[in-house]
């Protein structure tokens, strides 16, 4: 029955996805078969993977279509029923927003093909976390890539689009390449490709080969999840793609590179050695702290999302990192508590990044504008907008009592238990970690105040944002389905918790969830004794209950004595767009103090005619720099093309000479088989 | 009843508190300065009267008091006051206290930038990076203590450090305390991060962001960030000298808690209106650096709680 339901979801979108292709000379048609269908697809795999994470089977089904070497086959452990319900979460919402996105492009744009390409994903997408053999999986991966390649490449006019889809794709071929790799390695030591003989099997092999496979999937699985350093395309890729696009590339796509680090370091290995805990750690706060100074940095409202998606992948990395260190140092329940924390996180992100993704696409779509120095007031025009970009700003920054707040604390509470499991010098990461989490946190908070504040509040800063309108009904409709998943994640902290029971029970062999739910389920503690607890749910009732008390009468009762008067103007002749504080000037302070790492340059030339004292026209021009692209990935770049250029003198274009290296390989390989 | 005991001490002493601190530090400044009961009065003259809105602001405008008032106040129910025991200690512990501190000043933050006028977006700039500077000193300075209880929960490490009375004296807590002194200055505004007696452009954060309120949002406004002042107070005095801190709330354990916390408070006060006297305020980019002290204190802290 479950398998039955999950596996109609899959039929719907692959009909969806033939479907509108079939229709798409008529826009309509095209873009209600492409959405519906993603939509009923999303709601039927949803209802599939929570029923097999609450019934707690992990149903198996083959496809026909295999044969003995390259099976088909698809298990819904607990660990892929949980990615797929996130998968399906979001994608429900994000369907249901593209019903009313994509309206405008319509005989604009193929919409079939957009159709297309989106149900593709969905389905390559719940291939990817369902697959059970090293074969599929690679397929689905393939198929994955491909499809948000061409969904980055929707808007492919212009040169920007290209340039990032094309990136994309080459480092995302890099990074298969690498699995590619690990998984020939890893069936090698078992004589089979199916998922479940590798189970352990990684601790197994010497060390060196532990190690290396280690690292392949790490970076192999952390292109696709933009771990710092091999994160580069994200913030290029993300902002260019339609913002429905973006909505799933950063809330799931990415979570395929996290789903993928799950499967292999929990299930494939056993205890781990402590340097790669370490190691995954050390990556976690990298990019954490990277993602969000950057973020910090950009006024591109869709790249300062993306910068931030690296942030959280580093959140996400840290809760592993410190999983795979308990492991290391044998205690499964902080393990637990830190895959909790991971996954906790990993769910949460996928749906208040999806919706500051999707508020981000109202916005862009009612500004034409992606710059946040062009917009302003929006609060206004656009109300429901803004206040569900509100929930996920204050969500995304880990403030109480919204679901980013539980994930962030159940992060803080791993790291410091992980105080007191070892007596080496290891232990201080834990702390320091814990601390730059904080930093990382305050900046979130900082960069959001500026996300929201520059395009929502105070005055319009150009024309179209003035003459912004609030978008359509489905688009809104898709928006606060999200919101009201923070809210439930956030509020439910205690009863979502449970889901995780079978993921850890199944990793690391432990029940969790009762230890951390206390006080009738109203507090959430970190399972330790007098560990400390958090009432999500007390806190949205305190707020409740004293905002009814107080300040609805007190408000209203102060209103009558309110009136409304103009802003301080300094005593200028009233208050315009071009007094405000800008993004730019938002983050000044943090682009002096943290000057080391951006070597920010600048660039003021004044026209003037008479005095220098009153110019006529100010030109302005300001440039960070991003050390890892100017460090590493130029001088890797450089070297490529040196080698091309080297290589070029082997490619005469005859066919002659073609054909004897065809011949020369031949031989070549002939030997090596007659020696094996 | 604990929860309304704590609740009334913490409306009611949070003026009184920045009253004592004005009043000291005139005296030290051989002047006579307001009495010690002027932040009532100022209070309930602003909430008598009128308020001017800004044209140009949202519904922000108007909610961003009542959340950073209602955020403040259940963050204070959630600490230990008189008794070791806090209120609310089951809806958070010490991160939920920052947090939702945090929570007050994302909204104040967005407040500032709501009117378009340029001085409250920078009170929200200068706020918000000096808030995530002081983020990382606090926490290693809390993880310390936490790591010595064993716990996050704030009846839990009041609990912890009941027991040993002169345990503020180890190297570890002496540090984690230096630091969070810090950034107790950093995060109350007080001379030489902020002043919060000034309005001079240059140099304002907090009242920046504030400039547009007044009347009874004002009052409210003020009154959350004397309660903030108090929190922050009350949670580092609790935290490493737990003197006087009584079993329950009932019969007189509450006025010997009440008279050991005010006493304890005082010496505080005492200490900050030293330290505003004798410094000067500084320059908005040299607070990074005294909040790269914190965060070494908060390190050697950490550091420390293994060594000794």
């Amino acid at each position: 029955m479950i398998a039955e339901l999950f596996l109609s979801g899959i039929i719907v979108w692959l009909v969806g996805a033939m479907a509108s292709l079939a229709v798409w000379r008529q826009p309509t048609t095209a873009r209600r078969v492409g959405c519906g269908a993603a939509f009923v697809g999303s709601l039927l795999v949803l209802a599939g993977s929570s029923a097999a994470i609450f019934s707690g089977s992990s149903p198996a089904i083959n496809l026909p279509f295999g044969n003995p070497v390259f099976c088909w086959t698809i298990r819904m452990d607990p660990l892929s029923a949980y990615f797929s319900v996130t998968l399906a979460a979001l994608a429900g919402a994000v369907s249901l927003y593209s019903f009313g996105y994509l309206r405008p492009m319509e005989g604009r744009r193929n919409l079939g093909a957009f159709g297309f390409f989106f149900n593709l994903l969905l389905l390559s997408l719940a291939m990817v976390f369902c697959a059970s053999n090293a074969f599929f999986f690679l397929v689905a991966w393939e198929v994955m890539a491909l499809m948000s390649y061409c969904l980055i490449s929707f808007e492919h006019e212009k040169a920007e689009t290209r340039n990032a889809g094309m990136l994309f794709l080459i480092l995302s071929h890099a990074g298969t390449g690498l699995l590619l790799i690990g998984f020939l390695l890893l069936g090698s030591a078992s004589g089979s490709l199916d998922f479940s003989s590798f189970h352990l099997l990684a601790s197994q092999m010497t060390p060196i080969r532990q190690g290396t496979v280690f690292l392949l999937f790490l970076f192999g699985f952390g292109v696709k999840a933009g771990v710092v350093p091999v994160h580069i395309w994200l913030p290029k890729a993300h902002p260019v793609a339609p913002s429905n696009v973006s909505a799933l590339m950063s809330g799931i796509v990415i979570k395929s590179g996290i789903y993928g680090m799950a499967r292999v370091f929990f299930d494939f290995y056993g205890p781990p050695p402590l340097w790669m805990g370490t190691l995954l750690l050390g990556l976690g706060v990298t990019s954490a702290l990277l993602g969000v100074l950057y973020a910090l940095m950009e006024h591109d409202l869709k790249r300062l999302l993306a910068w931030h998606s690296i942030e959280n992948i580093g959140i996400i990395l840290m809760g592993f990192g410190a999983a795979l260190m308990f492991r290391s140092l044998g205690y499964a329940n902080l393990a637990a508590l830190a895959l909790i924390a991971a996954l906790y996180h990993t769910f949460n992100h996928a749906i208040f990044k999806g919706l500051l993704f999707l508020g981000a696409g109202a916005v862009v779509q009612a500004t034409h504008t992606r710059n946040m120095e062009k917009m302003g007031g929006l609060i206004r025009q656009m109300p429901m907008t803004a206040l569900c970009f509100l929930v996920g700003a204050v969500a995304i920054s880990g403030l109480p009592p919204l679901n980013g707040f539980v994930s962030e604390w159940l992060t803080y509470q791993a790291l410091l238990a992980g105080f007191g499991t070892t007596h080496s010098l290891t232990r201080l990461m834990f702390p320091i970690a814990g601390s730059l989490l904080a930093l990382t946190a305050a900046l979130a908070a900082a960069c959001f105040v500026k996300a929201f504040a520059i395009p929502f509040l105070a005055l319009p800063r150009s024309e179209e944002a003035a003459d912004a309108r609030e978008v359509s009904l489905p688009m809104r409709a898709g928006m606060a389905v999200l919101v009201l998943g923070c809210v439930a994640l956030g509020l439910g902290a205690t009863w979502f918790v449970r889901v995780f029971d079978p993921i850890t029970q199944q990793a690391l062999g432990v029940r969790a969830s009762s230890a951390l739910v206390m006080a009738h389920g109203w507090a959430l503690s970190p399972g330790t004794a007098h560990g400390g607890t958090i009432s999500t749910a007390g806190i949205a009732l305190f707020f409740l209950l004293a905002g009814a008390a107080f300040a609805l009468p007190l408000a209203l009762r102060w209103r009558r004595r309110s009136v409304s008067g103009p802003a301080w103007d300094c005593g200028l002749p009233g208050l315009t767009a071009d007094n405000e504080y800008t993004a730019t000037a938002f983050s000044k302070p943090l682009r002096m103090i943290f000057s080391a790492l951006y070597r920010p340059r600048r660039e003021i030339q004044a026209e003037y005619e008479v005095s220098p004292y009153y110019p006529s026209a100010i030109h302005f021009e300001s440039e960070i720099e991003h050390p890892i692209e100017k460090h590493l990935y130029d001088p890797l770049r450089q070297w490529i093309m040196a080698v091309a250029n080297r290589m070029k003198g082997i490619q005469a274009g005859s066919i002659n000479l073609y054909l004897a290296y065809i011949f020369i390989t031949l031989i070549l390989l002939l030997l090596f088989g007659v020696r094996a | 009843m604990e929860n309304a005991a704590q609740l009334f001490l913490l409306l009611a002493l949070a003026p009184l508190v920045t009253g004592v601190i004005r009043t000291l530090k005139a005296r030290l400044q051989t002047r006579r300065g307001p009495g010690i009961l002027q932040p009532y009065c100022d209070l309930g003259k602003l909430f008598r009267k009128g308020m001017v809105v800004p044209e140009t602001s949202s519904w922000i405008f108007a909610a961003t008091p009542w959340v950073v008032f209602f955020s403040t106040v259940l963050a204070g129910l959630m600490i230990p006051m008189v008794a070791a025991e806090a209120p609310l200690g089951l809806f958070g512990g010490v991160l939920a206290v920052i947090y939702l501190l945090g929570l007050g000043r994302f909204f104040l933050a967005l407040s500032g930038m709501d009117s378009g006028s340029s001085f409250g977006g920078l009170g929200s700039s200068r706020e918000m990076t000096i808030s995530a500077l002081a983020e990382p000193a606090m926490m290693l300075a809390i993880f310390t203590v936490a790591i010595g209880a064993g716990s996050t929960g704030l009846t839990e490490i009041a609990g912890a450090a009941i027991g040993q009375h002169w345990r503020f004296l180890a190297p570890a807590q002496m540090f984690a305390f230096a630091a969070l002194a810090l950034v107790l200055i950093a995060e109350t505004g007080r001379i030489p991060v902020d002043n919060p007696a000034t309005h001079l452009e240059l140099t304002m954060i907090h009242e920046a962001m504030i400039l547009e309120y007044s009347g009874p949002y004002l009052a409210l406004l003020e009154w959350a960030a004397s309660i903030k002042q108090l929190v922050l107070m009350t949670l580092l005095i609790n935290c490493f000298w737990p003197f006087g801190l009584q079993p329950t709330w009932f019969g007189f354990a509450a006025v010997e808690g009440i008279g050991w916390l005010l006493a304890k408070l005082l010496l505080l006060s005492c200490a900050i209106v030293v330290l505003e006297t004798v410094n000067a305020k500084m320059r908005l980019f040299r607070v990074p650096e005294l909040l790269a002290v914190a965060f070494t204190l908060g390190s050697l802290a950490l550091v420390s709680t293994f060594l000794f």
